[in-house]
């Protein structure tokens, strides 16, 4: 069980177990988060440092069971970065106006996709164009 | 009338040849080249090749001067941002959505699309109401089957034969809306005898469905 304690941005959910995913379910981890993160595919989970302290739960995340099993009534923190960006935003908005999150962040593959998150008020983190903004910084 | 169709193989087919012989102008994203290929020899229409969530390919189809898009792709998630950039990005007028998991029709819904059919649902209820009911001649889902409408032949074995209206006793979510007589259409009171061979015109509430067909008919499933 998930045991809630007083402190901000508790209990995160994380979605997709790719690079990204896994590699922020790590970081958080080590910093005593309590983390439960959904995957379509088992294999992604190893990914993840044998010292994760997290769940995992290895299932389709645009299914209201899936959500529900991790608890998402529960969660703090909501985030969706699958490599898929309509999975994202259909995440996004579940976890958003369905159930309320108080922080929902969405992971943006297509930086042309960014108008339709700003209308529906969900924040972004685009890696292309961070990766890009890094680059021409070491160049200029 | 602008109308873009977005994915889908048969039903955009279909779809195009009834709205371009309807006079409207019609635009076809899909991700299929052969199918738009195919298509574009066939019928009068614009056909663009390429990934119809993604806002360029959506503006190349000349998305701002659609009233209504209609998005057939398999995945749900596609087609709820689709129509969200129609509608919410691009101001079309109209937006229709197919989806595979019967549950997204209430979300997609709340997330502002403004027609949402699940054909997984409405097929099935339609093959399983035929396979168990074989005296329904014609059934109606309307309103994605929140009211069905039924039209039912009376056999002379039916315990409703030879009744009159106020002595059926009918579950409150439904109501017999209409007797077919010979040619004739009535629309009954209280005193209108049920005869052999009348159809009846039934509207009923899916949750009654079964046991409107139980009264009617006698038989139990």
């Amino acid at each position: 069980m998930i045991r809630k304690i007083n402190r901000k941005d508790d209990y995160i959910i994380i979605i997709g177990c790719g690079r990204l995913g896994s590699h922020l379910a790590n970081l958080l981890s080590a910093s005593k988060k309590s983390i439960v993160i959904i995957d379509k595919n088992e294999e992604s989970f190893k990914r993840l440092n044998p010292n994760f302290s997290g769940f995992t739960i290895e299932a389709d995340a645009i299914e209201e069971e899936v959500l529900e099993e991790a608890k998402i009534d529960q969660a703090d923190v909501v985030v969706s970065v699958t490599n898929d960006d309509n999975t994202n935003i259909m995440i996004a908005q579940i976890a958003k106006k369905i159930y309320n999150i108080p922080k929902v962040i969405a992971r943006l593959v297509e930086p042309n996709k960014q108008k339709i998150y700003d209308k529906l008020g969900i924040v972004t983190i685009c890696p292309t164009i961070l990766s890009a903004e890094e680059i021409s910084k070491t160049i200029i | 009338m602008n109308i873009i169709i977005i994915g889908g193989r048969e039903k955009t087919n279909f779809l195009v040849k009834s709205f371009i012989s309807k006079g409207y102008n019609v635009t076809v994203i899909n991700e299929d080249y052969e199918l738009c290929k195919k298509l574009s020899r066939k019928y009068k229409a614009n056909f663009i090749y390429g990934d119809g969530t993604k806002p360029y390919v959506l503006e190349d189809a000349g998305i701002a001067y659609s009233n209504i898009l209609i998005a057939l792709i398999p995945k749900d998630q596609d087609n709820l941002v689709v129509c969200q950039l129609a509608k919410k990005v691009y101001g079309v007028d109209k937006t229709f959505a197919t989806v595979n998991d019967p549950k997204n029709v209430e979300l997609f819904k709340k997330f502002g699309i403004d027609t949402v059919i699940s054909t997984t649902s409405i097929i099935s209820s339609l093959i399983e109401q035929r396979i168990f009911i074989d005296d329904i001649s014609n059934l109606v889902p309307i309103e994605e089957g929140k009211v069905a409408l039924m039209e039912l032949e009376i056999h002379p074995d039916y315990p409703i034969a030879g009744k009159k209206l106020k002595d059926i006793n009918l579950p409150d979510q439904s109501i017999i809306g209409c007797i077919i007589r010979k040619d004739d259409a009535v629309i009954p009171k209280g005193d209108s005898e049920m005869l052999v061979g009348d159809k009846l015109i039934v509207f009923s509430l899916p949750d009654v469905q079964s046991e409107v067909l139980k009264i009617i008919t006698g038989k139990i499933e």
